[in-house]
């Protein structure tokens, strides 16, 4: 009887290790055909909606990880204006930019994606990391907005990598 | 479901090496009481082991598969043999396009460039078809009727990128002086809520139009749909009502609902009904699905495909109709018979790029094969309508002037911000005709519409020699409309003393436009042409031009190239350097047309037979500060060229109103 028990418990928890396993490795596979496997994951695990989402779901995950960050570097865009009145029209280019990117390359993204055309979708999230690296250009060697220009151009990379495997 | 989906590749992959294990399994056994309980209950201890080993096994083939495509062909794909020639997908990936991962150019101290509205509204073309504002792609259902040539055309309404899409509508005379007219279909029925799609018309016998084309349905499914004019005497077709049974077609079984789009226009088959075409893959073989109807309402469909190319990935824009062997003339795309071949275009969506065929159709079962299999649609080597960027191409057979019509959409090179900035983006090619090359028999000829001509104003001559290493200024005023044609000859004694030279390497087998450096790398015959969106001390530049390269067999090869990387100071548009080996047959001197128009060159080399289209953003190089040049950067040999350069007019294109309609009815 014990044995039966025993056995029974040690198939339910291969089974379950198996599962566990493969939902990692699901993610693990998709990001390996990406230029940067940690950032990929990490991304990814750090977002409920991964476990259950098929690559269309994971790709539409990472243009909400765009979105976000689009957001934050405005805030922080934002805030510079005072603190570092000399960079101006710097600012103003950089401003303009992410605008672009949440009103322009993140919907067309998301609603290429979702339509099943994702070379629409790979455009705009090309054109965010364009963007950013435009955007840091401004300073001339002097950003303040370094990290944050540096991680969009990151997470397109990998976006678009992942987006490319919808084609 | 995760579970299920991620289970499945495992298992499908694991398959073989699975069955070894279970069996050792089965012998590695010691413990007694396991031993007698198994016997007693042999299925479960079985599972359970097996599961263990599964376990095992996945485990192991996570970590031992290093190389990241290798296990996603394991674990996702279950194709066909192992591919040894480039995979269309992973070629995309790795080879240097333009929309790779592209960094912005110069290192990362060089200023950004800030676009003012000066130069983005230079930008705007003054002669190719582009609406008012905003985004802008495919082209639909082209045709000719009651007197006038119209264009639909994939359009979004309410921004400068994809999205939101309909079909946009306008019309002409003369496919060159156009008239924009109301959007002509939206998405307002549930088969088509996600996107008014690509489609294409056909006429009847009795003349009336029927237009299939792919709605995104409200679950985003890709599904065909039957519309036609609401009044088949408005000449303008403002108006089209779709069939109430719509959707016609579905995706059939085991195709993707979201790999189905783009229908053909429909041909005549022997049998009396009307046959279609539509593009789609099979894990990463592109292939064209095969229907016939006879009341374009209920299709059934072949068993054969069109035809099928493993590696190439979705075949979007599958495009099908006959040439004449002999003649210059088009064909209605239902003729057929031993004077004609039959072409296969299709757009591949891994690569951005229109491919086709020559190739022979087989009627009675809906088939076609390539006269050369080493070239077949959407291979890496396969012929391409254009080098450059142009995409989603249809033809029409105009039956006006007895023409086959051939429309591209041209996308932007810039950034999606300075799209959003200048309000628009994308424009169309010029239409061009198409035809057999009746000298070769292997490629197609195209060249701009005739009815261009009539854009051009005043015109200069000039016959110039043009030593090594020269730059000459050509001098016609305004430089951004521009309709250039010219013949160039390398002199015999250059040509002579060079073919002699065993010293002059051979190069042809190596040479590409994209990879040798673009037109400032000296060779011995090239490279020569003329530098277009010039400023005045060249610092912005677009050479358009040949380079002749001696081959091993000591036989020259002729390549016809444009070199965008210089044409602009700014660092966030893509500058590649397009172009194609462009057959020269005995006797012919080397002829190149150049269409100059603001931020578009569309160039053709041979007659047509090599045709490059680039889209540019110069800073500098605008307005009246924009020049021509002529150039030959050959180390040794000297060039004549004789040209005629003509400015060209507006095209005026306008929106919709009673005066412009009656206008153009007039002329």
């Amino acid at each position: 009887m014990n044995m039966i028990k025993k056995m029974k418990m040690k198939m339910m928890v291969m089974v379950m290790m198996m599962v566990i396993l493969s939902e990692g490795s699901m993610i693990e596979q998709t990001c390996k055909e990406t230029p940067d496997f940690n950032l990929c994951v990490s991304l990814l695990d750090s977002d409920s909606r991964s476990s259950s989402a098929d690559i269309s779901g994971l790709a539409l995950i990472l243009i909400d990880k765009i979105k976000g960050l689009t957001t934050k570097t405005l805030n922080e865009i934002n805030g510079l204006y005072k603190k570092r009145p000399e960079m101006k029209r710097a600012l103003d280019e950089c401003s303009r930019r992410y605008k672009t990117i949440l009103n322009a390359d993140v919907p067309e993204a998301i609603e290429a994606i979702s339509k099943g055309v994702p070379k629409f979708g790979e455009d705009g999230v090309i054109d965010a990391g364009v963007e950013a690296s435009a955007c840091e250009r401004g300073f001339k060697g002097k950003s303040p907005l370094t990290s944050l220009t540096k991680s969009m151009q990151k997470i397109s990379n990998v976006t678009r990598a992942i987006v490319r495997m919808l084609l | 479901m995760a579970s299920s989906d991620a289970l499945l590749p495992i298992s499908a992959g694991e398959e073989d090496p699975l069955s070894p294990y279970t069996q050792l399994s089965d012998g590695s056994r010691s413990d007694p009481n396991l031993e007698a309980h198994r016997r007693r209950r042999p299925v479960k201890g079985l599972l359970a082991v097996s599961f263990g080993l599964l376990f095992i096994a996945s485990y192991v083939a996570l970590i031992a598969t290093h190389d990241g495509s290798r296990s996603n062909d394991a674990a996702i794909e279950t194709d066909e043999t192992a591919a040894k020639t480039s995979r269309a997908r992973l070629a995309g990936v790795s080879e240097k396009r333009n929309y790779q991962f592209w960094k912005l150019s110069g290192d990362r101290n060089t200023p950004a460039f800030a676009w003012n509205n000066s130069m983005l509204s230079w930008q705007r073309t003054a002669f190719h078809f582009q609406p008012e504002q905003n985004w802008m792609n495919d082209p639909n259902g082209p045709l000719f009727y009651k007197g006038w040539y119209h264009f639909f055309y994939q359009y979004n309404p309410n921004a400068a990128v994809w999205g939101d899409i309909v079909w946009g509508h306008a019309v002409s005379k003369d496919l060159i002086h156009w008239v924009h007219l109301p959007i002509a279909m939206v998405a307002d029925q549930w088969y088509d809520a996600n996107g008014v799609w690509t489609g294409s018309a056909t006429f009847l016998s009795d003349g009336s139009i029927v237009m299939l084309y792919t709605g995104s349905t409200d679950k985003s499914v890709q599904v065909q749909n039957l519309a036609y004019p609401e009044d088949r005497n408005d000449p303008l077709l403002l108006k089209w009502v779709k069939y109430s049974g719509n959707p016609v077609l579905v995706p059939p079984p085991g195709i993707l609902p979201k790999d189905f789009r783009d229908p053909t226009t429909a041909w005549k088959t022997s049998a009396g009904k009307w046959r279609i075409t539509i593009g789609s893959k099979i894990n990463r073989t592109g292939i064209s699905l095969v229907y016939d109807t006879t009341d374009f309402k209920t299709y059934e469909k072949l068993d054969t495909l069109l035809h099928r190319v493993p590696n190439t990935g979705m075949w979007e824009c599958v495009d099908f109709y006959p040439v004449s062997k002999t003649a210059v003339n088009g064909l209605d795309t239902s003729v057929n018979g031993a004077d004609v071949k039959h072409i296969v275009k299709a757009s591949m969506d891994d690569t951005r790029i229109d491919h086709y065929a020559v190739g022979t159709y087989f009627d009675s079962n809906g088939t076609w094969i390539p006269d050369d299999p080493s070239i077949d649609v959407g291979m890496s080597t396969s012929l391409r309508y254009d080098y450059g960027k142009f995409y989603a191409s249809k033809t029409f057979y105009d039956q006006n002037k007895g023409r086959r019509i051939l429309w591209g959409w041209i996308g932007e090179s810039d950034s999606e911000d300075a799209d959003v900035q200048k309000g628009w983006s994308s424009l169309q090619s010029i239409p061009r005709t198409v035809v057999l090359d009746t000298k070769t028999g292997k490629n197609l000829v195209q060249w701009p519409v005739e009815e261009i001509k009539s854009l051009r104003l005043s015109s200069k001559k000039f016959d110039i020699e043009v030593g090594p290493g020269s730059v000459v200024p050509v001098d016609v005023d305004s430089a951004t409309q521009l309709d250039i044609e010219a013949e160039f000859e390398i002199k015999k004694e250059s040509l002579d003393k060079i073919l002699g030279d065993a010293s002059v390497v051979a190069e042809a087998e190596e040479f590409s436009c994209e990879k040798s450096g673009g037109s400032s790398v000296r060779g011995a015959l090239g490279p020569f042409g003329f530098s277009v969106l010039a400023d005045k001390s060249l610092s912005e530049q677009t050479p358009v031009y040949f380079y002749v390269a001696k081959g091993k067999d000591s036989k020259l090869k002729a390549f016809f190239c444009i070199d965008t990387s210089r044409s602009s100071f700014a660092n966030d548009v893509v500058k590649p350097i397009y172009g194609s080996v462009v057959p020269v047959l005995k006797g012919e001197k080397l002829t190149m047309r150049i269409l100059v128009d603001h931020s578009i060159v569309e160039a053709f080399g041979q007659g047509g037979r090599t045709c490059i289209t680039s889209r540019v953003y110069p800073t500098n190089a605008i307005y009246g500060a924009a020049k021509l040049f002529l150039f030959n950067n050959a180390i040794d040999a000297t060039v004549t060229a004789s040209f005629r350069v003509w400015q060209m007019n507006s095209a005026f294109i306008h929106p919709y109103f009673e005066e412009a309609v009656h206008a153009l009815s007039r002329t």
